[in-house]
């Protein structure tokens, strides 16, 4: 008996890949292309085979970046990947330069004895117009998804713990000494900043550690937004149309949840799905994370349970953006919730 | 049996924790290589052939162009399997606003990206081994799915 079990979980482990050496792209393919592309030339992430990217960083950095992620701007945190696994990773990205050379300014720039103070003034003339007045980055998501942007590649939120914790004094030093070639980032000692000036802005990129964004979701939302409406299913309807339109929605649909899945005849007319959408909403949520389709089309559903009680419910939009690991969607989140509070409390009135 | 005792404990906690990877990732995602029509109809194809029915596709690019805002082609499709979702709705009136699950499809230049939730983050709602049993099912699936579109 125990030898069939050792057996069949041995057999699990080999399907499940454990046994064998991890296979880098396969990994990549999996966790990362839909963001980074799957040659690397980036999208909603960084392009990773940029070659003045792959110049610029190390593999500490990479897998610290693997591991921690970016709390809020979109990168998850890999924790659950075994450290061979995140090698085989790195590995791969790696073999898209194969040419790779430390450059040139990497052996000055190993030291930065920068001040801070002096650096904050520097930062704020010559980085703060793109990486934001405190480091918190550019807007949006990466290049994305066919929708159109004004920089090829979001300027990264310096202040992010995450970031921090990968990004050496050095790797900072030398990013801000050569710039990025194919990004906005421009070499600062072309614009005329000494060598002083840039151990200055790194000693204030540094400094943001002691005050990182400590971006979390919010865990006490309630996955549901749920109304009691003390009107039957098709006046709450009509109600909530009302309400919708009154909050400059336009109403799509009205369908039976079952709709597309029983023949007209056999649906449960007791769950009534009312969409509503608004464009321009739709639009700013898509300039902030181009995935939050999955929030889409708004949406009311009023059900008549067992008991004749008649609900108003709805997805929470809080409780939803912590699926993102997005904190710009956060404000948009809170602005979705109130409305869809508003209409529900509208109908119900 | 005392014997193998701590290899078989080693063995489960491996293969738990195994199970347990990408929890993380509470969108689960992939990147085509096809066109956004060819994605489009291998995802309703592959999901037919996982026992789905797709009850309806939404077209928000057509939406967003009709308003005059730029977008490449966007579409919602909701998709699920009747009987189960019509149980489910019974038992857990608390699920109807996640239901039916759906994904997001949308073309990059010559590529399509694929976003679904990932379905056991919806284990708070309603939080029972039974419901997590058929979460992690979904979850399989929509995984095997976006494994067969990738490789098309």
């Amino acid at each position: 008996m125990t030898q069939k079990i050792l057996l069949l979980l041995v057999g699990c482990l080999f399907s499940l890949g454990l046994a064998a050496a991890p296979n880098g792209a396969r990994l990549y393919e999996r966790h990362c292309s839909a963001c980074h592309g799957l040659n690397g030339q980036g999208g909603v992430g960084i392009p990773l085979a940029l070659p003045s990217f792959q110049a610029a960083v190390e593999d500490d950095f990479l897998f610290t970046t693997i591991r921690e992620g970016r709390p809020g701007r979109v990168m998850p945190a890999f924790k659950s990947l075994s450290d061979a696994q995140v090698t085989a990773i790195i590995h791969h990205i790696r073999g898209w330069a194969p040419e790779r050379k430390e450059s040139a300014t990497a052996a000055t720039a190993k030291s930065a004895y920068g001040h801070a103070e002096r650096g904050k003034n520097l930062f704020a003339q010559y980085c703060a117009h793109c990486h934001g007045a405190h480091g918190e980055g550019g807007h949006g998501t990466g290049v994305t998804f066919s929708r159109p942007r004004d920089l090829p590649i979001m300027p990264p939120a310096l202040n992010n713990p995450g970031f921090l914790a990968a990004a050496s004094d050095q790797m900072i030093k030398q990013t801000l000494m050569e710039g990025r070639a194919g990004t906005p980032m421009i070499s600062f000692l072309k614009v005329g900043l000494k060598e002083q000036d840039i151990d200055d802005i790194v000693s204030y990129i540094r400094s943001m550690q002691k005050e990182p964004l400590h971006w979390q979701y919010d865990k006490e939302q309630e996955p549901v937004i749920t109304m009691e409406s003390s009107y039957d299913v098709a006046t709450s309807v009509e109600n909530l149309k009302r309400a919708a339109v009154g909050k400059n929605f336009r109403i799509i649909r009205i369908q039976n949840l079952e709709d597309g899945l029983f023949p007209p005849e056999e649906q449960n007319k007791k769950q009534v799905i009312v969409y509503f959408c608004n464009f321009n909403f739709i639009n700013q949520a898509l300039s902030l994370d181009p995935r939050v389709g999955l929030f889409m089309p708004c949406r009311i559903t009023v059900v008549e349970g067992d008991d004749g009680t008649v609900r108003l419910m709805a997805i929470n939009p809080k409780y939803m953006s912590r699926m993102y690991n997005n904190a710009e969607l956060d404000d948009a989140c809170q602005e979705m919730h109130d409305i869809y509070i508003s209409i529900m409390e509208e109908a119900t009135l | 049996m005392n014997r193998h005792l701590p290899l078989v404990i080693t063995l489960m906690l491996a293969l738990f924790a195994t199970l347990a990877q990408g929890a993380e990732e509470r969108l689960l995602m992939m990147r085509s290589t096809q066109s956004f029509p060819e994605a489009m109809l291998a995802l309703q194809k592959t999901l037919g052939e996982y026992g789905y029915t797709v009850s309806r596709v939404q077209r928000v690019d057509i939406g967003l162009t009709g308003s005059g805002f730029q977008t490449d082609k966007y579409r919602i499709v909701f998709f699920g399997k009747p009987t189960e979702i019509r149980n489910l709705t019974a038992a857990h009136p608390e699920l109807i606003p996640y239901l039916p699950l759906k994904m997001t499809l949308f073309a990059e230049q010559e590529e399509t990206l694929v976003v679904a939730l990932d379905p056991t983050a919806l284990y708070e709602v309603v939080p029972t081994e039974e419901f997590r049993y058929r979460l992690q099912r979904w979850k399989n699936d929509i995984l095997s799915i976006m494994d067969e579109l990738r490789e098309e």
